[in-house]
């Protein structure tokens, strides 16, 4: 076959490559606006390079909104983003292979330790909140639901919707706090992730805190009954409660679309889901026990809170990256992401285009110290021992 | 047909001749009434006895072979019911056939244009219209699904074609053969999340844990394409003519001569035809690709090096998306529904590779198998 | 093309070297017969490899795992991977059950009752089916049907609830046991149409003919003589389906709604999970321990359709032979 078979598959080789060659003739492909917009950039010393990240898949929205403007300042700089998910996001990034990881639950002790290996000069590798996401309870009801409705709920009725203890849309529980609405006798579906995922885990860790003795399970990233159905990803959940009169299921608030979602009873009060009433939560949490590396950010969200206005059902997505890097331009350019995810710009950026909360004034500043950590001189000058 | 008469002979199918038997025996009470004019006192009614008495030679009656109008009516029925059933059968499988390929044409027209074809994810934001008034595009996919289908080809062909050969032209029914093509049978049901998790358990042993490239997604590719193309080439082969060999031979060809000049030549049509169809059957996997290419928004010319996008993937991950939040001021053009409209532009677009595949591997054979038949 | 037809004897005519062209033509023939058994050998080494730790590795991680994969419902590989096993046989099971009566229909349909010239085109039809990707049959499953089969499983709950496995309340949207094997049906559909019709179109005419001159009707010729020709055709066609439907992993990753259970609640979400579905959705938040254990899983699946091709193959052999 070698002469023939040759013959044709040069032939083929040379269409597929006219094919590609003028595709990517026609553009590189890359959306970059036509005027070159350098001037953020200008002051900096300019950094360029291929770098990788991997990670939660609940950031991707925000992370692709990041890169699409970061690219802009930066030509030189390509970024691509795995959405893989958080537990593999940090098992590549514990092999060196991605410069940083993004995921939902902070590092665990044996993270931390490992990624000692990977990061040069011997310094563990640290974590810092930069994405922030309302989880809304919402639900599929006819004539209920739809954009800016909401039903009033508290922790204890939610757990027993989501436990199986209440079954019927008419039940007295919601009755009562729902006065005005014509509930109907209609059988509740509930829906949760199906997938291990770090907004079950806020979920169940609210539930856990608020509903007392109503909710018997413990927080984890996987659901822990056999209730209801299950769906991949958030926009799983979302598409299966919108597909079906008398759904309910968590979804994250970037998800949530056009359907109903639940107002939590706080205090006395009964609060729709909003970033600022979110950001509240935020600001008035303390930063957790088990940040025991240096520059760690882990945010130990306040579910209990009683404030007014403020949403406490909650999403935090940490970053991870090494405090020192082989690699100047690696550590340079991780540096300056960073540092634009936390921004003002950033951080309204995706609140804009992926509905993420916005960091406040306050906790940037925590972040922006913990980011400061990171040295930008090549670390051969500094003597790395590994 | 329906005045075909239903004369059994003796010799004929077992099965129709116990069928009939069957039923006539249901419609017995006619029967019997005949047979008994016809056979005086014959008391089996479907079997030929030499009788006891003065009648030297068997008579045979064929009159009670003859099926009752009732029979051949019921027959009938099920003749009719049959063709009913299978017609059903049929129109059956158009309905979510039909429905799927309108869905997607339908749903995927919307967003297919020019610039949906020529541009990349990369900078693009949210819902928001990009600096070339597109809402991003396929262009990485494209190039990433070809180029990660050439390179399953590349490894393929030649192990698949030469594979055939052998097994055509070398082996002649050997254990080893029979082994080979028991192993190549086995391997075209090798689920393709299999020949995912193979190829990286492999990349991650050999190139070190966390290898993710588009050649990594050829290998898997290839695992499932191998079975396809040895399989259609042997047949290819096996319906080229001996004489043909036998006449090169003859001539003093040496083997390896007749094998590349003549039987590979005759049989390229249906060879490269069997490709194009192997090609339009991996170039839509997407479970592999998904843990070995891995997902880029911006385009990755580099099959070896870098994550690469293929088509299905795209198609997965926008439907993954499902929607996206619009800022609160309304943003000028924002979709919140791109992704699902994104997802169903692409499906389509694969869906007419697909077809652009299939028609030229159809065309390929019948263009060019003319020749042999001649 | 053209010049390749005009074969010359001047072309043919070889130096003596030729023999050793010939020694190593053969030779890469051969190692490309070789190469097919060393590809199949290096799934199995490579997946036992990684999959190794789940199977004799540290006992604490490997419950650990095991329970972070099912939220403490499995304890060790075998009951983790027992559902999973249970839930790709059924639901391929239930598809080639919906599809291969249908497809032999259609098989038929093409070769002996359609007019000729239809018939063409829907050979033709059937092969491009073939090559739809699955991922569009996810979408389409998960967003069209879906909602669209609901009515038909409320009416069959409704009249034949009383049978285990209509039972309801049928789950609402219908991302169930019952939904998929109809999609996995529709998947593996022109699959096993493709195969029995050629087999079904290679009927000697003689045996037709034969039995319509013993006055038989079209259906009697079909059972007599189309379908005993082709009867190990489709079967081994079955079985290639049966295999594809047990491999399927994204139309069931985007429609079923996943549990652990040994269940046959056709019509009930949350009760089974397939084996390739399964592995796609934890892999990605898989650590390394986890996906040892997926990979375990993957072994397992492997060997299942090793199994079932392996069979298909002996009974078109044993056919063959007879």
């Amino acid at each position: 076959m070698q002469d023939k078979g040759k013959k044709t598959k040069v032939r083929l080789l040379a269409v597929a490559c006219a094919v590609a060659a003028t595709l990517s003739l026609a553009a590189c492909g890359d959306n970059v606006p036509q005027e070159a917009n350098e001037a953020s950039s200008a002051g900096k010393s300019k950094i360029s390079g291929e770098f990788q990240g991997a990670g939660a898949s609940s950031q991707q929205g925000a992370v692709e909104a990041w890169i699409a403007m970061y690219q802009r300042h930066n030509r030189d700089v390509k970024i691509a983003y795995n959405p893989t998910g958080s537990g593999a996001g940090i098992s590549t990034f514990l092999t060196g292979a991605t410069a940083w990881a993004a995921t939902d639950a902070p590092l665990d002790a044996q993270a931390i330790e490992q990624s000692k290996s990977i990061c040069a000069g011997g310094g563990s590798a640290f974590d810092v909140p930069v994405y922030v996401s309302g989880i809304t309870v919402a639900y599929n009801l006819k004539g209920l639901s739809g954009q800016d409705k909401h039903l009033n709920m508290d922790p204890a009725t939610i757990a027993r919707i989501f436990d199986g203890k209440i079954s019927s849309w008419d039940d007295p529980a919601i009755k009562e706090q729902n006065p005005k609405a014509n509930l109907p006798a209609k059988p509740i579906t509930v829906v949760h992730r199906s997938d291990k995922s770090g907004t079950t885990k806020n979920f169940l860790s609210y539930l856990k805190d608020t509903a007392g003795e109503d909710w018997p399970y413990e927080a984890g990233e996987n659901w822990p009954n056999d209730v209801g159905q299950g769906s991949k990803g958030a926009s799983g959940v979302a598409s299966t409660v919108g597909q079906a009169d008398g759904t309910i299921g968590y979804v994250d608030a970037s998800k949530v679309g056009t359907l109903g979602t639940v107002s939590l009873k706080v205090g006395q009060a009964y609060v729709p889901y909003s970033p600022q009433a979110a950001s509240t939560v935020v600001d008035s949490s303390k930063i957790g026990q088990e940040a025991s590396g240096p520059g760690r950010l882990v945010i130990e969200l306040d579910h209990g809170t009683q404030a007014a206005n403020a949403y406490p059902l909650l999403l935090v997505s940490y970053d991870v990256a090494c405090p020192a890097y082989q690699d100047a331009d690696t550590a340079r350019f991780i540096k300056s992401w960073l540092t634009y995810e936390v921004s003002r710009d950033g951080q309204q950026l995706v609140a804009d285009n992926a509905g993420a909360v916005p960091l406040s004034a306050a906790t940037r500043a925590k972040v922006m110290k913990s980011i400061s950590l990171i040295s930008v001189s090549s670390p051969s000058s500094q003597g790395q021992g590994k | 047909m329906s005045d075909r008469r239903d004369q059994r002979l003796p010799g004929q199918s077992q099965e129709l001749a116990v069928g009939g038997v069957a039923d006539a025996d249901k419609a017995m009470p006619d029967q019997a009434r005949r047979q008994a004019v016809a056979t005086a006192g014959g008391g089996q009614p479907n079997r030929v006895q030499p009788s006891g008495t003065d009648d030297a030679a068997p008579v045979i009656d064929f009159d009670k072979f003859k099926p009752t109008r009732s029979f051949i009516a019921a027959r009938k029925r099920k003749d009719l019911l049959m063709r009913v059933l299978v017609f059903l059968a049929f129109l059956m499988a158009l309905i979510p056939l039909i429905s799927v390929l309108w869905t997607t044409l339908a749903a995927g027209i919307k967003r297919l244009n020019w610039n949906f074809l020529t541009y990349n994810m990369s900078g693009v934001i949210g819902g928001l219209q990009t600096p070339s008034g597109g809402y991003g595009g396929i262009e990485h996919a494209i190039i990433g699904t070809l180029e990660v289908t050439l390179g399953a080809m590349v490894i393929s062909v030649p192990i698949g074609l030469m594979c055939a050969v052998y097994l055509v032209e070398y082996a002649h029914g050997g254990r080893l053969a029979r082994a080979i093509s028991l192993l190549v049978d086995v391997m075209s049901g090798i689920p393709s999340i299999v020949a995912g998790l193979f190829a990286f358990s492999m990349f991650s042993i050999v190139f070190g844990p966390g290898t993710i490239n588009g050649f990594e997604g050829s290998v898997a590719l290839s695992l499932l394409m191998i079975p396809t193309v040895v399989k259609s080439s042997e047949e290819m082969l096996r319906i080229v003519p001996g004489d043909l060999r036998e006449a090169a031979y003859a001539l003093g060809v040496t083997k390896q001569r007749t094998i590349t000049k003549i039987v590979l030549r005759t049989a390229l049509p249906g060879i490269v035809s069997g490709v194009i169809l192997a090609i339009a059957r991996v170039i839509g996997e997407t479970a592999p690709l998904l843990m070995t290419a891995g997902f880029i928004s911006s385009t990755n010319l580099n099959l070896f090096s870098g994550q690469m996008t293929t088509l299905p993937v795209y198609v997965y991950q926008e439907y993954s998306k499902l929607t996206v939040t619009c800022p609160a001021d309304g943003g000028a053009g924002c979709v919140s529904s791109i992704p699902m409209e994104r997802a169903w532009a692409a499906a389509l677009t694969l869906i007419i590779l697909v077809l652009v595949l299939n028609l030229i591997g159809r065309l390929v054979a019948r263009v060019f198998s003319v020749k042999t038949e001649r | 093309m053209r010049e390749e037809s005009d074969v010359t004897t001047e072309q043919l005519d070889q130096p003596v070297s030729g023999k050793r062209a010939d020694a190593i033509f053969k030779g890469v023939a051969y190692a490309c017969g070789i190469i097919i058994l060393l590809a199949l050998a290096a799934v199995t080494v490579f997946l036992l490899y990684r999959a190794w730790p789940i199977i004799a590795g540290d006992r604490q991680a490997k419950v650990e795992t095991i329970e972070s994969f099912t939220g403490g419902r499995a304890h060790n590989f075998l009951q983790f991977v027992g559902p999973l096993v249970f839930g790709t046989v059924l639901v391929a099971g239930l598809a080639l059950l919906i599809a291969f009566f249908v497809a032999i229909g259609i098989a038929l349909f093409i070769t002996h009752y359609a007019p000729k010239s239809l018939a063409s085109a829907l050979n033709y039809i059937v092969d491009l089916l073939a090559a739809i990707p699955s991922v569009v049959y996810g979408l389409w499953g998960g967003i069209v049907l879906v909602p669209a089969i609901e009515p038909f499983w409320a009416f069959l709950a409704k009249y034949l609830g009383w049978i285990p496995i209509f039972a309801g309340p049928v789950a609402n949207p219908a991302r169930t046991v019952g939904t998929t094997a109809v999609v996995l049906a529709v998947m593996i559909l022109p699959i096993i149409t493709s195969m029995s019709r050629d087999i079904f179109a290679q009927t000697p005419r003689l045996y037709e003919e034969a039995a319509l001159a013993l006055g038989a009707t079209k259906w009697e010729m079909v059972r007599l003589a189309v379908l005993p020709f082709g009867k190990s055709g489709v079967v081994s066609a079955s079985m290639l389906g049966l295999g594809r439907a047990l491999g399927e992993t994204m139309a069931v990753l985007m429609i079923l709604s996943p549990g652990l259970k040994y269940s046959v609640k056709l019509l009930q979400a949350s009760q089974n999970q397939t084996i390739a579905a399964n592995i796609a959705a934890q892999y990605p938040e898989a650590n390394s321990q986890g996906v040892s254990a997926l990979i375990g899983t993957g072994l397992v699946l492997f060997l299942i359709t090793f199994l079932v091709n392996y069979l298909a193959r002996r009974i078109t052999r044993k056919q063959v032979a007879k």
